[in-house]
């Protein structure tokens, strides 16, 4: 054990070189050709698959395993990117437990589905590997097309733009491309740089003209965008972090967990990030899963999760639970925070109130209980941030705090179009928004073009 | 417990389970290990005259197929006859043999289609105490370009006039070995009768190729660029070899002709349906190349258990129960009906029988009732062809139900007759015996 697993505070340098490169290695390693066709031959060919059907991009996942077992993992890999062009980040960070896994009929007889998502990367690491580009840009039709962030959703969208001949300029805030699957995910999640080379192999159809480090409302408007370009994409996703709502929350020490993951991601050493002894995270979903999970593999020594609520509301699914018990974490159900305790304006420890159902409605009852903590992370959700929207010019139309759009992903104002996590009524999964950027990618050709064509 | 002692015209062993002529049986260092691991009897792999021994090719023998698991369902071999010195394996027959005297020992030969060839090799094999002869007219391969193996298994009158020479001279059980590359299987064992066998074994190997390399666009197994035709056995040759030796069974005229029965087995479930089929005892060869002699621990203990099970004392027992119950085409009860039944507790909604029976047969089962995906038999269309009970990934999920008597069969609109009626006498067929007034 290296010498700074038990330094007090929030310390980086926790554990030896080796452990880190041990805990950040693959979380699931990638199927062997072996590995893969055994596999693969698990697959009925459901007629009317369940999997495809639950996929949220629809991919003919039936199609694509028998392609991979009869040795034309290519072909396999053009089946999936028919549907879903980021099919290789969806293979490593969809939730496919609670997707196409969950129906698949082995899943339903045995308990043990077919690896959908192991094998969807096995046949997309063969194309993406060999840069094999499966589609042929169209004579170019003019058409200017202006997309708003660089993630999931703004890139599905790019790309099929792009294949149509219409020209696309991607607008990305951060410094890099690739929206959460660079910045969002946990580490061991996508390795080696996964999410640059895939936004690589996506941007080389041409046509696509990646700015990064260009803000909306603070480098350009929408007003600037809806003059300059035929149609406007929005998929810039959710800017602000919910507030605990607790005492003292602006102590030293209390952090986004969305920061820190991104933060993580980032680092090239993660011996030089710091990570508390005592590390509480506050939230329920896959994001205060990464940021406690990741903590405990930084070396922290007690990470424990506080969620409001029971077992059974946990957006994290079963898997990421798992996932999260497996590496030493403590969840603990039915707890809100209500004080931030600081010395010198450090957290030295977190007050929360135990929680119950009264009807409909979830209260607190009145009893304590204070855990050490010397870094505690928030993650009790996203919220989308409007402001940006309105420098200028007409306002769009939102629903419960997020764009509101139509089932084309149609904003209030013509010639502008949403998708992703800024829109109302999605699901926040890396899947759904690439089908929505791909299926408003559709409509805008539509509109574009009068009815397809050009 | 159940006797499984077996004996083969005359030829005892402690069970009926034989290695086949064959790689395994080639020297006596295989031949022991296999009586240590339990194996009832071997077949000596197949010695040819005097002289100088043929040769093998120095490149790949076999090639297979398997299933995903690399599970090997079929293979083929290009091996030819034994290629060692005739007095080297004279000499370790008799050893053993003597060594192993409750194990049964026959000596596969093959030489050119000439008396002298036999009478000169027959009286060397009968002087090592082996228990019988196996007369190897099968092999596919190499030696049948020489006028011998196959070539002499296509041809009933030299199978006829060979077993002759054999049985005018020697005193010892002749096994006459067929081939299945031939369009009717009873008219060599016809042959083989006539010519005095005391019984036949089959089948030998198929002629196969197992694939072709798509970089070099030669056949496998592939020696220097090219391939040749090998000998194709294991799993996927049994049901050709239970049809085989079906046909042998209930041929009339060759009824009660001992059979050893070849293709396949690899556990005693195969055994035993051969068995029931009319072989006397069975030979193995691809069973154990892919797993060691080891095997024959579960045939026996799996045969004995079975028959202990279902109150079967010997192999008398069961030998030919099934021979009668195999009839032809003609013979079949057409007012016998069945239909399909899919167990929904069982049932995992995989589809597959609703798009077999959709796209390829009757259009029998639903994908859709009520808005849910459900699985059903229309039993108004369903013929009862049992597609979907072999389509089915679970086991009993769907299961073939014969209507009972009088019951209304939907998709006909008549009641199930009780009467026995077939092709022979139905009205459709142009040929119809008219029953006698």
């Amino acid at each position: 054990m290296a010498t700074g697993h038990f330094k007090q505070g929030i310390a980086g340098g926790r554990l030896s070189p080796e452990q880190y490169a041990d805990n950040f290695s693959d979380l699931h390693p990638p199927l062997d050709h072996h590995e893969a066709l055994v596999e693969s031959d698990r697959c009925y060919f459901c007629y009317d698959a369940p999997c495809m059907n639950a996929c949220p991009t629809s991919i003919d996942i039936p199609l694509f395993i028998r392609q991979i077992s009869t040795g034309n993992p290519i072909g396999s890999a053009k089946t999936i990117f028919d549907q879903n062009i980021l099919g290789g980040m969806c293979a490593r960070v969809c939730p496919t437990e609670t997707l196409c896994e969950e129906v698949c009929v082995r899943e339903v007889a045995e308990g043990k589905p077919v690896q959908i998502g192991r094998l969807q990367r096995y046949a997309t690491d063969v194309a993406i590997a060999q840069d094999k580009q499966f589609y042929p840009r169209a004579a170019s039709t003019g058409k200017t097309i202006a997309v708003v962030g660089a993630g999931p959703a703004g890139l599905a969208a790019a790309h099929r733009l792009a294949r149509y001949g219409h020209d696309v300029t991607i607008l990305e805030a951060r410094p890099k491309a690739g929206g959460l699957n660079e910045y969002g995910i946990a580490a061991y999640k996508s390795i080696d740089n996964f999410a640059q080379a895939e936004v690589d192999y996506i941007t080389s159809i041409g046509g696509i003209d990646v700015q990064n480090g260009t803000a909306l409302g603070r480098d350009y408007q929408l007003s600037d965008l809806t003059r300059n370009y035929d149609a406007v994409f929005l998929g810039m996703g959710l800017g602000g972090v919910n507030a605990l709502r607790a005492d003292g929350e602006e102590a030293q020490g209390v952090t986004n967990a969305v920061e820190f993951i991104a933060e993580l991601r980032q680092a090239s050493d993660l011996s030089s990030l710091p990570v508390g002894r005592r590390v509480v995270v506050i939230g329920g979903g896959m994001t205060a899963i990464d940021a406690a999970v990741q903590s405990k593999l930084l070396g922290a020594e007690e990470v424990t999760i506080c969620y409001r609520r029971g077992q059974e509301h946990m957006n994290a699914s079963e898997f990421e639970q798992d996932l999260a018990a497996a590496n030493g974490v403590t969840i603990r159900h039915w707890l809100q925070p209500k004080r931030v305790v600081a010395e010198g304006g450090k957290v030295s420890a977190i007050e929360l109130e135990y929680t119950t159902m009264k009807g409909d409605k979830l209260v607190g009852t009145g009893e304590r209980l204070t855990l050490t903590a010397d870094q505690v992370f928030k993650a009790i959700g996203q919220s989308f941030v409007p402001a940006a929207l309105n420098g200028s010019g007409a306002l769009l139309a939102l629903e419960a705090g997020r764009i509101k759009v139509d089932a084309e992903g149609r904003t209030s104002l013509a010639d502008v179009w949403a998708g992703g996590d800024c829109i109302f009524g999605g699901d926040d999964l890396t899947v759904s928004a690439v089908a929505q950027g791909r299926d408003a990618a559709e409509s805008i050709h539509r509109a574009l073009t009068s009815n397809g064509r050009a | 417990m159940a006797d499984i002692s077996n004996n083969f015209v005359g030829i005892k062993s402690p069970n009926p389970f034989w290695l086949a002529s064959a790689p395994p049986t080639d020297k006596a260092y295989n031949v022991i290990r296999a009586f240590k691991a339990g194996w009832g009897g071997v077949v000596w792999k197949t010695l040819g005259e005097e002289g100088p021994p043929v040769v093998n090719v120095n490149g790949p023998r076999y090639g297979a197929i398997w299933g995903a698991d690399r599970r090997l369902l079929g293979l083929n071999n290009i091996e030819l006859i034994t290629d060692r010195d005739l007095q080297v394996n004279l000499r370790e027959i008799k050893q053993v043999k003597q060594d192993w005297p409750d194990r049964a020992i026959v000596v596969s030969l093959m030489v050119p289609c000439e008396e002298h060839a036999w009478k000169a090799i027959l009286p060397v094999v009968e002087e090592t105490g082996a228990d019988g002869i196996e007369l190897n007219f099968g092999c596919p391969h190499g030696m049948s370009e020489r006028g011998m193996g196959a070539a002499v298994g296509q041809v009933p009158e030299y199978i006829e006039m060979v077993v002759r020479w054999c049985k005018a001279n020697t005193r010892m059980p002749v096994i006459t070995k067929l081939t299945p590359n031939i369009t009717d299987i009873r008219k060599p064992a016809r042959a083989a009768l006539a010519g005095g066998t005391d019984a036949v074994s089959l089948i030998n190997t198929i002629n196969s190729i197992t694939g072709v390399n798509l970089d070099s666009f030669a056949p496998e197994p592939t020696i220097d660029g090219k391939g040749s035709h090998g000998g194709y056995c294991g799993p996927a040759v049994k049901p050709i070899a239970m049809n085989m030796v079906a046909e042998i069974a209930r041929d009339p005229e060759t009824h009660g002709l001992p059979i050893s029965g070849i293709g396949g087995i690899t556990t005693w479930r195969d055994a035993a349906e051969f068995m029931a089929l009319g072989a006397g005892n069975v030979q193995v060869c691809t069973a154990a190349m892919t797993y060691g002699f080891k095997i024959v621990q579960e045939m026996i203990a799996g045969l004995e258990n079975w028959m202990d099970e279902k109150g079967h004392a010997t192999l008398d027992d069961i030998v030919g129960r099934a021979t009668p119950n195999v009839t032809d085409w003609q013979y079949l009860n057409l007012n016998y009906i069945a239909k399909a039944h899919i167990d929904q507790e069982a049932c995992i909604k995989c589809g597959r029988c609703h798009i077999a029976c959709e796209d390829t047969s009757h259009q029998a089962i639903t994908n859709m009732v009520d808005g849910k995906r459900h699985f059903e038999v229309i039993e108004a269309e369903c013929v009862g062809c049992n597609l979907c009970v072999n389509v089915c990934p679970v086991e009993n999920c769907i299961t073939m139900e014969p209507l009972a008597v009088g019951v209304m069969d939907q998709r006909t609109g008549n009641p199930v007759s009780p009467v026995y009626a077939n092709w022979t006498t139905h009205p459709n067929n142009p040929m119809a015996k008219v029953a006698a007034e």
